[in-house]
């Protein structure tokens, strides 16, 4: 394995990838969550993305309050399909 | 669908005492909690307590949450749900709940929302290696399920967790390599500091870690020293013969439900991240949805035992409950600025600010 250091451990997001992304045009994170699936893994970005909005904010010079963040989506944690399937009894 | 009148999510410190004020006031309570048992960060905490003598100040932490527990116990019109996970809040108010293998449903008039904090990472080669531990997750691991991560362990961080995860960490004959702090002075208590002095481990201050070494998991680290303006001093580089990398770095509220619930959010630092916008009742701007503890802002199990009975007796207040819950609550709001005063409380003072509504 060569040495390697993740942003988002959880999709396997480095920090040469997001700074690529960063050099390549990108601006937002929305953008480099759709490029690359980083904070969209079982930890829901809990862990990374203030870390991915830190380098965001580095690579333009502006300060992480500035940087826009998408929303959190349901279901806050993995759940198995048959949870769902089978409904509720008293729904 | 179940429907009850307050609805608290995450029995810690802060859910246990807003389920215990607005249950007293007359109200219907749901306190959910994903563990197996009440209590939240609490569970772990062998240590005693610093904070307010009103809340149990100078006990342990697990004991604290005994007696929180036994009076939430007590009162017939909490109803209680461990082992569920609160999946997510929808526009239309409907909070979805796994409970142990089951998808329920669940409305309510009023929402609590006191989920705690998580750990926050570090950015360094290799922090995906097996051995990269939070602080919080060692502790769980040692004091709720008796395993110890390692053999000798580099700690990151010497604010209190650091400290005192380092100290359980020695009484369960693990070795603590060193403690190394980013900042020039370290952050944590005196007490706790001197405690793992004494024992002979080093709190190394301006120094930071650089990478993580191992192949299938850590087998060392590399850590070098700071200068004044936070950068690494080339040339300091030291590795450490250690098998575990543990990061007391910090934690951030846990907040997804409130995004999914569409409250205003801001990133203030001194609260740890992304928090949400709040009146003086702990209500945040979106009606209904009421905030206390770490979730609203990163700080001790007092302030989130004081915030928990704030929201707990708004919430119920907000229903048409009312036995002498204004009066109470003004007592509790003067007992948490006494808290909050002072040079330790500047940071959450300054937090604070930001988030006013
Ligand atoms: C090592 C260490 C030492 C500490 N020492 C002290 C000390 O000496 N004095 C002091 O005052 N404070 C101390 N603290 C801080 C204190 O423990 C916390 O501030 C306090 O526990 C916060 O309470 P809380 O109720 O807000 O959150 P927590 O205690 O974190 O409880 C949150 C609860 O919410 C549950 N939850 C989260 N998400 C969901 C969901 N989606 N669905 C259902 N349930 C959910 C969790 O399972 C958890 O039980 C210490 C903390 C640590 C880590």
């Amino acid at each position: 394995m060569s040495a390697k250091t993740y942003i988002c451990r959880c999709e396997d997001v480095t920090l040469a990838e997001v700074q690529q992304m960063l050099k390549d045009g990108a601006q937002t994170m929305e953008e480099i969550k759709r490029l690359s699936r980083c904070t969209m893994g079982p930890c829901q970005g809990r862990i990374c993305r203030i870390l991915l909005a830190q380098e965001i904010a580095k690579n333009s010079s502006r300060n992480v309050t500035e940087i826009d963040v998408p929303t959190y989506r349901a279901p806050g944690k993995p759940i198995k399909l048959g949870l769902i399937a089978c409904g509720e009894e008293d729904a | 669908m179940q429907s009850t009148e307050i609805a608290i999510i995450g029995g810690g410190p802060a859910g246990m005492c807003a389920a215990q004020a607005a249950a007293e006031q007359g109200a219907r309570v749901t306190l959910i909690d994903r563990g197996k048992q009440l209590g939240g960060q609490l569970v772990k905490q062998t240590h005693r307590f610093f904070g307010s003598e009103y809340e149990y100040a100078g006990i342990r932490g697990i004991h604290i949450a005994n007696i929180l527990e036994d009076a939430v116990r007590k009162l017939d019109n909490i109803e209680i749900k461990i082992d569920s996970t609160v999946l997510a809040i929808y526009g239309d108010g409907v909070i979805t709940i796994e409970e142990g293998e089951n998808y329920k449903k669940l409305t309510s008039k009023k929402t609590i929302i006191s989920t705690g904090a998580s750990e926050k990472m570090l950015v360094f080669t290799n922090n995906d290696l097996p051995g990269v531990y939070g602080a919080g997750a060692v502790q769980t691991l040692m004091n709720e399920h008796g395993v110890i991560p390692g053999e000798n362990v580099l700690m990151i961080g010497a604010g209190n967790i650091g400290l005192i995860v380092s100290y359980q960490l020695i009484q369960a004959g693990v070795k603590v390599a060193a403690v190394i702090e980013a900042a020039p002075q370290f952050g944590g208590y005196h007490v706790h500091a001197a405690k793992i002095k004494r024992i002979g481990v080093p709190i190394l201050t301006s120094h930071t870690i650089k990478e993580a070494i191992g192949k299938e998991f850590v087998e060392g680290a590399v850590i070098c020293r700071l200068d004044a303006n936070w950068k690494q001093i080339a040339g300091t580089e030291k590795k450490l013969d250690v098998d575990v990398i543990c990061l007391a770095v910090g934690l951030s509220p846990l907040v997804e439900l409130l995004w999914h619930a569409g409250c205003q959010m801001k990133y203030v630092p001194q609260p740890g991240g992304y928090v949400a916008l709040r009146d003086r009742d702990l209500q945040t701007t979106v009606p209904g949805i009421y905030i206390a503890g770490d979730a609203s802002g990163v700080e001790e199990a007092s302030s989130a035992m004081i915030e928990g009975k704030i929201a707990g007796l708004s919430a119920a207040e907000a229903l048409g409950y009312n036995k002498n819950a204004s009066h109470m609550k003004a007592k509790y709001m003067e007992e948490i600025n006494i808290l909050r005063a002072g040079n330790v409380g500047k940071k959450v003072r300054e937090g604070l600010k930001m988030l006013a509504v």
